[in-house]
């Protein structure tokens, strides 16, 4: 199956968590925020959270600014 | 190292936190994290700005500027540069407080592309907005009045009306505006953007701002270590002077030297527009 992530279409195995899928990326989840579907998931809910197909995922990090 | 020219019981308290220095930066521009960490030290600085954005999934990073930071006792104020409409910047707000665990965000509605002139309207609807999902909201504004007021009244922890459009370091090209928010609004003004030079900082601290936030003149100066130093000393002399009362302005001179028994010349020798003795 496939999912949108910040704006790039990626495939996934069906049953993937976000969290999984997040660390499979060699994401540090401990210094983004993740939306799903426009909304915002809290990092200790992510585990709970099962990737569907046409899911649209957002990964935020923090970049210098001012 | 640290010296001691900032004074005691002198300390900026914005919500819940408490500032020894007035001088807050940002952390963009730098040639190196390595320089920006050097220049926030030199500046003895205790709140520093930062920015959201999507991650490059194929170009994953090591290091970002949030690892850095974090070895500093420094407040992170995440902001919401690039924002222009009210629920772009209210959920850029909300991603930047999941990445950053803050709940202070620098709100920041464009109006205008080529000035990066905030919106005013859109800046307090999203001001009550944040205040009600419980953030410490932190506007920048223009050096308006009557825009601080709405802030205020909006319930912003501060106001942060420009210098002048960020990045250009034109230095403080309203200072009546500024003044007049200083006097009108209780809570703390803190310049944000435009200052290039320390004397700018200086001349805004002179006039009773809270803070500053300087970011450019820093980061784009030839040694930004050289420059937090100088722009930490401009601050403190500005503050102090306001604390010290500046003298009131007069139209006329007024000598410094006693009047009385001034050494002679003889009538004919005498500065011809001097009366006669």
């Amino acid at each position: 199956m496939q999912i949108t992530v910040n704006g790039r279409l990626y495939e996934v195995e069906p049953g993937t968590t976000l969290l999984g899928y997040l660390e499979s990326r060699a994401i540090d989840v401990r210094k983004v925020a993740v939306a799903l579907n426009e909304e915002i998931v809290p990092r200790k809910s992510l585990s709970e959270v099962c990737l569907k197909d046409g899911d649209v995922v957002e990964v935020i990090k923090v970049v210098a600014g001012g | 190292m640290a010296d001691k020219l900032v004074q005691t019981g002198d300390e900026l308290t914005i919500a819940d936190r408490t500032f020894k220095s007035r001088l807050f930066l940002g952390s963009s521009k730098y040639p190196s994290f390595d320089v920006m960490v050097q220049a926030i030290e030199a500046a003895e600085t205790e709140l520093v700005t930062v920015a959201v954005r999507y991650m490059n999934l194929e170009e994953p990073e090591h290091e970002g500027v949030l690892d850095y930071l974090r070895r500093l006792d420094c407040q992170i104020l995440p902001n919401t540069a690039g924002a222009t409409t009210v629920k772009q910047a209210v959920r850029m707000a909300h991603l930047a407080r999941e990445a950053t665990g803050t709940h202070w965000i620098k709100l920041e509605v464009i109006g205008d592309e080529r000035t990066l002139w905030p919106d005013t309207a859109m800046t307090v609807e999203a001001t009550k907005i944040l205040v009600q999902d419980g953030f410490v909201v932190l506007p920048y504004t223009s050096p308006d009045l009557v825009a601080a007021i709405r802030l205020e009244e909006a319930g912003a922890a501060a106001v942060m009306p420009l210098a002048a459009p960020i990045g250009t370091g034109q230095g403080l090209l309203d200072w009546v505006g500024i003044r007049r928010i200083v006097e009108r609004v209780t809570v703390p003004v803190v310049v944000d953007a435009g200052i290039g030079v320390p004397s700018d900082a200086c001349r805004a601290m002179e006039l009773g701002v809270a803070a500053v936030l300087v970011n450019t003149a820093i980061a784009q100066a030839q040694d930004p270590v050289a420059m937090a130093r100088a722009m930490k000393h401009g601050v403190i002399a500005g503050r102090d002077a306001y604390r010290a009362g500046r003298m009131p302005v007069r139209y006329e001179a007024s000598p410094s030297s006693p009047v009385a028994g001034v050494i002679q010349e003889r009538a004919e020798h005498a500065a011809p527009w001097r009366a006669a003795p």
